[in-house]
């Protein structure tokens, strides 16, 4: 069979990327329809630069779970080496295709002989997975210490803010250097700081829910054990691992996460708690002293519960708008970590790591690094913009 | 003032003990002191190998103690090895215990020996850091003008076709990591398949001659990434001050457009952008380190992503020290400039 032309490339890329045109088609129609009724969300249908920044965010959010959770996307095995197919130009056909296979490389071969296409989508599910979840960590640490850091300052407001501010004079590599390596895996350290960084959404969900319903002890007892049941379980699951510092909790353990994505995840949280932190603070230190904090307290209400039931939803407009920001910055973190071989194991198709491979040939052949090197830029690019759109839309009323 | 810069300065130090301590901690940790006898020594020694290549040379101790020498206000330990030898801290090649320094730490102006490089410390952050300082300085002579410019022209008409298409550009060079839009700098203008070939892909002939062919590229790639952040402030403060009042009085006496903006507006909107120029020094700190590797450029950036891959204990502790002084040195410039500039605001 003969060489692809650029055209037909790009035709079969489209035909491939299928049920996510489909899905953004959807997605849009039906949000169109509806804009008035979906608040903020719905308002980003009036802005051009939003819609373009959602719909290139939802490509990649769609791109990501077809590639992840089915077949359809993925042409062939990203793992997996075909022979002949070292360093080939895009669209080379394979030499020898079995029944059934993908008769062709669309964006051709890297170092290893691996299809460049089915790693760049399947390094798309990497991102989608870790990088939203742990932006809402670290949000979830960074507003439970922001909040009564802003609300009650004092010694409080002191102690936590110089820690926020060691962090932050870390430079972010070197960090990472130190906390991302096979030995201090061996030490336990990433699962001591998950233990800690994971015990955050519970207490978070057990304060908002005892400070909402501490006047209908039954309803909270109720809600308490529940919530905090299952979300003890995953936490459980999630620190506890056979075989290293943590087995403890074998017996009840759901899943196991890989060791090297535990710690990836942890120090992305751990780098970007602090930031979170910093403006959960300023903005409560604004919004307490406007009349309805104060009308709260005359009221009698507790302090957690005007610091999670009034002053937070009052914070959304900025935090929203910060969170699209933030997982692109954590995108961009991912990638460095990948570009500087840290963390996930070496063969997997993240992009960062694609990028540091693809880059070693480059003045020769620049197919391997430019596919990853465009997602990860488009995928911040729409983040960005669908950041600008909710600031603008939040704005306006 | 005086009594603000000398509290901050207090902060400053304790937040250098803090944030070498912890580099301590964590590169002291077996594993990683494991890994650093491998490495010198040879990477086949067993476990009881390795504990006596470390006890040997005074890594088995208490961390405090340790802490303590590097910092200088400890005598530096002495120890008889199980292999005979008599071995310290502050031994020079041919000195022996009665000859040597009891202290040899920080305070003593010792930064100690680096096991990668068979070097004094001092001597390599010397002249890696001048190599950077070079290229921190082009990048500056780029970014910041530039960005400037950028930013005044699209918040002088906010809302207008220059003012679009110059933010949609600073969005996409913020959205683009300087591992990104150096592999498409190199594809576009040193690859030798396809590229213009008008640069080069490699700086490493720039650290002896810096020339446009070898050191524009990586002066480029770090400078986009900041420059966009710092044109995006620069618009909003300029956008914010063309609303203000003294700007619509200056328009309706009749001063032109052009001296509203360049004698009027121009100095208040550059006083928030010093503060976000001067706290872009971190993050061009992380953009170097990408860029040198990328490049090949061996400064401060590849010094660091040597000695933490070979955990290199001393001379990483040096490095995070001059990381740390250069964040926190710019955070009081730039709070310092900030009252210098503005004078509404005083410190307190």
């Amino acid at each position: 069979m003969d060489a692809l032309s650029w055209g037909a490339i790009f035709g079969r890329m489209f035909m491939q990327l299928m049920p996510v045109w489909i899905s953004l088609v959807v997605l849009f129609v039906f949000s169109m329809r509806y804009k008035r009724k979906l608040g903020l969300y719905g308002k980003l249908f009036d802005s051009m630069i939003g819609m373009i920044g959602l719909a290139i965010v939802m490509f990649w959010v769609f791109t990501g779970f077809f590639a992840g959770a089915t077949d359809m996307i993925i042409t062939h095995d990203p793992l997996s080496q075909f022979s002949g197919m070292k360093n080939k130009v895009p669209g080379t056909a394979m030499s020898s295709a079995g029944d059934g296979e993908y008769p062709f490389f669309l964006l051709g071969g890297d170092h290893l002989a691996r299809d460049v296409f089915s790693r760049v989508m399947a390094g798309s599910t990497i991102v989608i997975l870790i990088a939203p979840l742990a932006t809402l960590f670290a949000f979830l640490v960074g507003i439970t210490l922001g909040l009564p850091a802003g609300y009650y300052g004092g010694k409080l407001d002191l102690v936590l803010s110089f820690l926020a501010n060691l962090i932050l004079a870390f430079p972010v590599i070197l960090l990472f250097y130190l906390l991302v390596t096979p030995e201090i895996r061996l030490t336990g350290m990433p699962q001591y700081m998950a233990v800690v960084l994971f015990a955050f959404p519970l207490i978070f969900a057990a304060v908002m829910i005892n400070s909402r319903y501490y006047v209908a002890p039954q309803t909270r007892n109720i809600l308490m054990v529940a919530i905090l049941g299952s979300l003890g379980w995953l936490y459980v699951s999630l620190i506890n691992a056979p075989g290293s510092k943590i087995t403890l909790f074998d017996t009840i353990d759901l899943f196991d996460v890989d060791g090297g994505l535990l710690t990836v995840f942890v120090s992305v949280v751990f780098v970007n708690s602090p930031t979170v932190y910093r403006i959960v603070r300023g903005l409560a230190m604004d919004i307490k002293t406007r009349d309805y904090v104060a009308a709260a307290q005359t009221r009698g209400e507790g302090p957690w519960y005007i610091m999670l039931w009034e002053i937070l939803p009052n914070a959304r407009g900025p935090l929203i708008v910060d969170f699209c920001l933030r997982i692109g910055y954590t995108t961009i973190l991912l990638g460095t970590l990948g570009f500087f071989g840290l963390g996930l194991e070496p063969e997997s198709p993240n992009w960062g790591a694609t990028i540091n491979e693809g880059r070693k040939l480059l003045s020769v052949y620049p197919h391997p690094a430019l596919p990853p090197s465009f997602a990860l830029l488009s995928l911040v690019l729409g983040l960005n913009l669908l950041a600008d759109g909710l600031r603008e839309e939040s704005l306006k009323d | 003032m005086g009594l603000f810069i000398l509290r901050r300065f207090g902060v400053m130090l304790f937040t250098a003990l803090c944030l070498t301590f912890v580099v301590f901690f964590l590169t002291n940790l077996y594993p990683n002191l494991e890994k650093l006898a491998k490495n010198q020594g040879n990477f086949r020694m067993s476990d009881a190998e390795v504990a006596s290549y470390l006890g040997n040379r005074g890594y088995l101790r208490s961390l405090p103690v340790k802490y303590g020498e590097w910092l200088g206000v400890l005598p530096g330990y002495v120890i008889e090895g199980s292999d005979g030898k008599t071995r310290g801290k502050c031994f020079g090649p041919d000195d022996t215990k009665e000859t040597a320094d009891r202290y040899c730490g920080l305070l003593q102006g010792d930064w100690g020996f680096s096991t990668v490089f068979k070097d004094d410390v001092l001597s390599i952050i010397n002249t890696r850091l001048s190599l950077t300082a070079k290229l921190m300085f082009w990048v500056m002579i780029v970014m910041v003008p530039s960005a400037l410019i950028v930013g005044v022209m699209a918040g002088m008409r906010e809302g207008s076709k220059t003012d679009r298409s110059l933010s949609t550009a600073a969005i996409l060079t913020t959205a683009t990591p300087e591992y990104v839009s150096g592999v498409i700098f190199i594809v576009i203008f040193a690859s030798s398949a396809v590229g213009l070939k008008w640069f080069k892909g490699s700086a490493t002939s720039a650290m002896d001659s810096a020339n446009f062919e070898n050191f524009f590229l990586p002066v480029l790639t770090i400078a986009l990434y900041g420059m966009g952040y710092i044109a995006r402030m620069t618009r909003a403060s300029m956008a914010e001050v063309m609303t203000a009042q003294y700007i619509r009085t200056a328009r309706l006496k009749g001063v032109s457009f052009r001296n509203i903006v360049m004698k009027h507006a121009l100095r208040n909107a550059l006083i928030a952008p010093f503060t976000v120029i001067m706290l872009q020094f971190p993050w061009l700190l992380n953009g170097v380190v990408i860029v040198e590797t990328l490049f090949n450029y061996k400064g401060f950036g590849w010094v660091l992503v040597q000695a933490a891959g070979n955990n290199d204990i001393e001379l990483l502790l040096a490095v995070s020290v001059v990381s740390v002084v250069v964040v926190l040195v710019t955070q009081l410039i730039s709070d310092i400039g900030y009252v210098y500039l503005n004078p509404r605001i005083k410190v307190t």
